[in-house]
């Protein structure tokens, strides 16, 4: 089978938004494939960034407005306006934190140091810093190097590699 | 259903190699397949081993998390024991199944 004779050996993920639900599938499987011995790379751009900036990482929100898919709890429709009276967002993102945690999911900064501790690598792009006028020290400790993306290509070569964007 | 022997008795496995029976595992099986997987078990291996079974024992999910949170080791030390899928070959190790997480 040829999922058997050539596994997956690297993985090179792009996030390139900041909303919790963005950020985390980036993360997971970032180290999901960490947890698999698979070699990881993750490039953060644009709103990307706001997960791998100290002042933003630990304080991501979640879209409340025009997101057919947000619900109250118990499963009816979450309706548009009420996303719009201030603090509704922060409230459903502060829900939605905790009902990770439940499930031992970190929050990003110590889910990052789990993939740096597995030996993934974490990037940030150049252009979007410039864009939002970030320096590498606004940046969380871990994050290896600023890269163009030309540079991010060349370390995306060899065999059995997938390129992601979440 | 597959069956392996380890330390000279057969135990069952799934087509993967994870016991199916975590009561039939014991230390000597655990150096066995330790080897197979390339490692040379020391005492800090046994303490995650017997950590894994425990918490597997109550019924709760395995997370590398919990495993940086046991107090036994951190994060990076269990990559560095169990050297590139550490929650594969732990749980193998382990003699419990196949930890199905996602983190």
């Amino acid at each position: 089978m040829a999922n058997e004779e050539f596994p997956l050996k690297k993985v090179c993920i792009i996030c390139a938004k900041g909303s919790i639900e963005d950020v985390y599938a980036a993360l997971v499987m970032g180290n999901g494939a960490v947890m698999e011995g698979i070699e990881t790379k993750l490039f953060f751009t644009f709103f990307g960034l706001d997960a791998i900036t100290k002042k933003t990482m630990n304080c991501l929100h979640t879209g409340v407005t025009g997101n057919p898919a947000m619900r109250m709890p118990g499963g009816l429709p979450f309706p548009t306006l009420l996303g719009v009276i201030p603090g509704v967002e922060a409230g459903v993102s502060a829900m939605m934190r905790s009902q990770m945690e439940k499930l031992d999911i970190p929050p990003v900064k110590e889910f990052l140091e789990m993939i740096e501790a597995g030996g993934g690598e974490v990037y940030a792009c150049k252009l979007a810093m410039d864009m939002f006028k970030l320096k590498k020290e606004d940046l969380w400790e871990g994050v290896k190097e600023v890269l163009t993306v030309g540079q991010f290509y060349e370390k995306c070569g060899g065999l059995q590699t997938q390129i992601i964007f979440t | 259903m597959a069956q392996k022997i380890f330390a000279g008795v057969t135990v069952d496995v799934n087509e993967e190699g994870y016991f199916t029976n975590p009561a039939q595992w014991n230390k000597e099986m655990a150096i066995e397949i330790a080897k197979e997987e390339g490692i040379q078990p020391t005492d800090k291996h046994f303490a995650v081993l017997d950590f894994l079974r425990e918490r597997f024992a109550k019924g709760e999910t395995l997370t590398i998390r919990s495993v940086g949170n046991s107090g036994i080791i951190d994060i990076k030390g269990f990559y560095g024991l169990f050297p590139g899928a550490p929650m594969k070959k732990a749980a193998k190790i382990a003699g419990i199944p196949k930890p199905a997480s996602c983190v």
